[in-house]
C-alpha cells in the first residue's frame, strides 16, 4: 500500500490486514508503561491541517510517536499555508526536507488525490486525514476496529448511519468499507441530508429512524454542523432532534447488543442526548482509543510492511 | 451599428489572386478549383487562370467558421491569452470570426473597451474579433451597462458571461431594451441560489467524490424564464453552452410556440462525460459542469435537429497555477477553437448525425445570423466574400496542449487522436493559417 486516500474499491482482505494490525497493536501496547515501539525510527511523518481539528491531528500525531517516527505539525496559520503558498508548492516543500508520509486534511474534495499525484515521484506516501465531503478513511478504519470489538466479525451485521450523509467523508469511507466488509447499512436521514444518486450505493436508504432501529446491530450518528443547521437543510434543530436525534426513549428500540457509534465533536441534546453518550452501549471513547492504533497500524502498513502487501 | 464590420472590410484589401485546387465545396460532388480574387469568390470550376495555388487533395471547403463564445482574456489576463495568440488559435481552428466574452479586467461594459479590443482584433487581422459587451455594469446583474453606446461602436450581441442575469426584472428590461437596437442578449443560465458552491453536474459521479452539485435544474429553470421573457418581449434571446436534457426540451417546447430564442452547445458538451471527474484533475472543471452521458446523446441530436443551432467553444484559457492545483480552487474553462472542428467530426460526423452541409450549418451560417454579420457565414458563390475554411475529412492526429497558438494549454482533450484537420484558413481571401501555421 503506498497511499491511503479512500475506502473506495477496498480490498477487504486488506481492509482485515490493517485491522488486525490495528488490534495486535493495541493487545501489545495494553498495560505497558512505556508505550512506543521502535518501527519507525527514522522516518518522518509530516500533519498538514489545513481545517480545525483537535481529536484527528492529535491521534496521528500519538500513532507516529509511539511508532517512533519523527513527527512535524504543519497548520494553515504559523506556516507559509497562509502566506498563500499553493498546497502544490506546500507538498513539494515538505516532501524536499524529506517527509516519507504526509497526512493531509484540507477542505477541498481530492485534495488528497492530488497531492499523491504531486508527490509521485518524490516517492512519499499520502494518508487523507478529511477531504472535503469525499472520505476519511482512517475514521472508517476506526470505526471499524470498534464495531469488531463489540460485534465480531462484521459480515452482514446491520448498521445504520444516521443525519447528514450529504456532507459527511465519514459517512462515505463507511458506507465503502463497511460493505467491503460484509456488513448491510442503512443511511437514516431527511431526503435534503442525502446525495443526489445515493439510490446506486449499495446501501438501504430510509427517512424513519424508529423503523430502522429494532433490527440495527450498531447506530452511528453524524454531527450536525452548525452552518447547516441556518442552509434550510431542516426547519429546526428542534425538529431533527425529534426526527432523529438518538433520544433514552429511541435507545430502548434498539436490541440490547447495539453499539452506538459518533465521530464527534457531538452536539448533545441534538443528534445524541447526553444520557446516551454516556451510556455503556456509547463506544465513542473507544472510537477516540482505537484511531490511535488504527493509524499506527495504517503509518505501519504505508511505511514498514510495503513487500508484504499487495 | 455596421460600424465596425464596415472598417473590417476596409483594413484588409487583398488584390492578389488565389487558387484553391481540388477543393470540394461542402463535400460534395467532384474536386474542383476555386479562384478567390479581391476577396472574393470569383470563380468555381473552370479556372484557367494563373496565381498563387492552395492544393486541396480534395478537401472539403466550408464557410469559415464562426466562434459566438471566445474568452480572449486580453485585457487582463495577458499571461493565459492575448489577442493576437486567441487571434492565431481562431485562424488555425478554421474560425474566420470571433466574439470576445466580456468578462476582462477591466470588464467590456462600454464602449472604450470594445472599442480596444476590435482594434486589436483589426492590428492581429487574424479573424474578425468582435467584442461582447456586458450586459450589466461589472458584470454584476444589477443595472443595465450602456447597451446603445456600444451596439452604436458596434456591438452586436451582449452577455454577462460567466455570470448569470439572473434577477427577471433586469433580464426583461435588458431583453426590451435590445430591441430596438437589433442586438441579441446572450445569456450564462444559471441560477445563482442553485448553485452556491458547486464544483460539478450533481448527480452520482459528484456525490461519490464529494463535490458540490450543480444540479441541471439551475440552467432549466433560467432558459424556461428566458424564454417566457423574450417571448413576452418580443425579443430575442441567446443561450450560451447548452448542457442539459432538460434544456434541450424546453428549447424544443419555447421554439414551437414562437419565442425568437436561439442556443449554443460547446464541442466539450457533445464529447466529455463526468465519468471523467474521479482524478480530479482540474483540467476537467468547466461551467457549466460537464454532464452525463444521457445528456451527451441529446445534446448531439439537439443539435442535428437544430433545436440547438449552433456550436460555440467558450475557449477559455487559464494559467497553470489556476489549474494544476484542488479541485475546488480551479478556475472552470477549457480551451477550444484549436479542437472545435475535429470535435465536431468526431461526435457529429462520424456518427452520421450531419453532414458537411450540417457541419456549415453549426460552425458558421447560423452563428453568423445569430450576431447578425453579413459578410460571414454566406454561401460558396461566386461574388460571395472568400472567408472559407478548408478542412481534411481524413487527417487524424494528437492533442497536445502546448503545441497550440494559445498561451495557455488548458485542454481535456490532451493526448486524445481526433479525427479531421483545418487545411487551411481564408479570411476575405487572405491565407490565416495553412498547414497548422500562420503565414508569415
Amino acid at each position: 500500500m503506498k497511499h491511503l486516500l479512500t475506502t473506495e474499491g477496498i480490498d477487504p482482505a486488506q481492509a482485515t490486514a490493517i485491522l488486525d494490525t490495528a488490534a495486535n497493536l493495541k493487545q501489545s501496547l495494553e498495560g505497558r508503561e512505556v508505550r512506543k515501539l521502535p518501527t519507525l525510527r527514522g522516518r518522518t511523518v509530516i500533519t498538514m491541517f489545513y481545517e480545525n481539528s483537535t481529536r484527528t491531528r492529535v491521534s496521528f500525531e500519538i500513532a507516529g510517536k509511539w511508532m517512533s517516527a519523527d513527527v512535524v505539525n504543519v497548520s494553515s496559520s504559523g506556516s507559509s499555508v497562509s502566506k498563500g503558498e499553493s498546497l502544490r508548492d506546500t507538498a513539494l516543500t515538505l516532501a524536499a526536507a524529506g517527509a516519507d508520509c504526509v497526512i493531509v486534511r484540507h477542505p477541498a474534495s481530492g485534495a488528497a488525490h492530488r497531492l499523491a499525484g504531486w508527490l509521485r515521484e518524490a516517492g512519499t506516501s499520502v494518508v487523507n486525514a478529511g477531504d472535503g465531503m469525499h472520505e476519511h478513511p482512517t475514521q472508517a478504519l476506526l470505526d471499524a476496529a470498534t464495531l469488531r470489538e463489540r460485534l465480531g466479525d462484521l459480515r452482514d451485521r446491520r448498521i445504520a448511519i444516521v443525519g447528514d450523509v450529504l456532507h459527511s467523508r465519514v459517512a462515505r469511507s463507511n458506507v465503502h468499507l463497511l460493505t467491503a466488509l460484509g456488513a448491510d447499512v442503512t443511511l437514516v436521514a431527511p431526503p435534503t441530508l442525502l446525495p443526489t444518486g445515493v439510490e446506486s450505493w449499495p446501501v438501504t436508504v430510509s427517512h424513519e429512524l424508529d423503523a430502522e432501529l429494532p433490527s440495527q446491530d450498531a447506530v452511528m450518528l453524524l454531527r450536525v454542523q452548525a452552518e447547516r443547521m441556518h442552509g434550510g437543510f431542516f426547519p429546526s434543530a428542534r425538529e431533527y432532534s425529534i426526527a432523529y436525534g438518538l433520544s433514552e426513549n429511541r435507545l430502548k428500540l434498539l436490541p440490547e447488543h447495539a453499539v452506538v457509534l459518533h465521530p464527534g465533536p457531538m452536539l448533545r441534546g441534538m443528534e445524541i442526548a447526553s444520557a446516551v453518550a454516556d451510556s455503556p452501549r456509547a463506544a465513542i471513547t473507544d472510537q477516540v482509543r482505537n484511531g490511535v492504533h488504527v493509524r499506527m497500524a495504517v503509518l505501519y502498513h504505508l511505511l514498514a510492511h510495503e513487500e508484504e502487501t499487495p | 451599428m455596421r460600424e465596425l464590420a464596415t472598417e473590417q472590410m476596409n483594413t484588409s484589401s487583398p488584390a492578389i489572386s488565389l487558387i484553391l485546387r481540388g477543393v470540394r465545396p461542402y463535400g460534395e460532388g467532384d474536386p474542383v478549383d476555386v479562384l478567390i480574387r479581391d476577396g472574393v469568390i470569383a470563380g468555381i470550376g473552370g479556372i484557367t487562370e494563373e496565381a498563387d495555388v492552395v492544393e486541396g487533395n480534395g478537401a472539403v471547403l466550408l464557410p469559415g467558421f464562426v466562434d459566438l463564445h471566445t474568452h480572449l482574456r486580453e485585457p487582463g489576463r495577458e499571461d493565459t491569452e492575448t489577442i493576437a495568440t486567441g487571434s492565431a488559435a481562431a485562424a488555425l481552428g478554421g474560425y474566420t470570426a470571433v466574439f470576445a466574452m466580456a468578462n476582462t479586467n477591466p470588464v467590456a461594459d462600454n464602449e472604450v473597451v470594445v472599442q480596444h479590443v476590435a482594434r486589436r482584433g483589426r492590428e492581429v487581422g487574424l479573424v474578425d474579433v468582435h467584442p461582447v459587451g456586458a450586459v450589466t455594469v461589472g458584470l454584476e446583474g444589477v443595472k443595465l451597462a450602456e447597451l446603445g453606446t456600444m451596439a452604436k461602436a458596434g456591438v452586436r450581441v451582449f452577455s454577462d458571461d460567466g455570470h448569470c442575469v439572473h434577477d427577471p426584472l433586469i433580464m426583461r428590461r435588458a431583453l426590451e431594451y435590445s430591441r430596438a437596437l437589433g442586438v441579441v442578449v446572450a445569456q450564462h443560465a444559471e441560477e445563482p441560489r442553485l448553485t452556491v458552491g458547486a464544483q460539478a453536474h450533481e448527480g452520482e459521479q459528484a456525490s461519490r467524490l464529494g463535490l458540490q452539485g450543480w444540479p441541471a435544474a439551475a440552467e432549466e429553470s433560467i432558459v424556461a424564464r428566458d424564454c417566457l421573457l423574450a417571448l413576452h418581449a418580443g425579443a430575442r434571446l441567446h443561450v450560451c453552452h447548452v448542457s442539459t436534457t432538460g434544456t434541450a426540451d424546453v428549447l424544443r417546447w419555447a421554439k414551437a410556440r414562437g419565442t425568437e430564442v436561439s442556443a449554443e452547445v460547446t464541442p466539450h458538451h457533445l464529447l466529455l462525460t463526468d465519468d471523467r471527474l474521479g482524478t480530479y484533475d482540474p483540467v476537467n472543471k468547466v461551467n457549466p459542469p460537464l454532464r452525463t452521458a444521457a445528456d451527451v446523446k441529446v445534446l448531439r441530436e439537439a443539435l442535428a435537429e437544430g433545436v440547438i443551432d449552433c456550436v460555440a467553444t467558450d475557449h477559455a484559457p487559464h494559467a497553470v497555477q489556476d489549474k494544476d492545483c484542488e479541485w475546488s480552487a480551479a478556475r472552470p474553462g477549457m480551451l477550444g477553437l484549436q479542437t472545435a472542428l475535429s470535435i465536431v467530426v468526431e461526435t457529429m460526423v462520424n456518427t452520421g448525425l450531419l453532414d458537411w452541409r450540417g457541419v456549415a450549418r453549426v460552425m458558421s451560417e447560423r452563428p453568423a445570423e445569430i450576431a447578425g454579420l453579413p459578410d460571414q457565414g454566406r454561401p460558396i458563390e461566386v461574388g460571395e466574400p472568400a472567408n472559407l475554411t478548408l478542412v481534411d475529412p481524413d487527417a487524424s492526429w494528437t492533442v497536445r496542449g502546448a503545441a497550440f497558438a494559445s498561451i495557455a494549454a488548458n485542454t481535456p482533450f490532451e493526448g486524445m487522436e481526433l479525427p479531421g484537420a483545418v487545411v487551411a484558413t481564408l479570411l476575405r481571401g487572405r491565407v490565416t493559417a495553412v498547414g497548422g501555421r500562420i503565414p508569415a
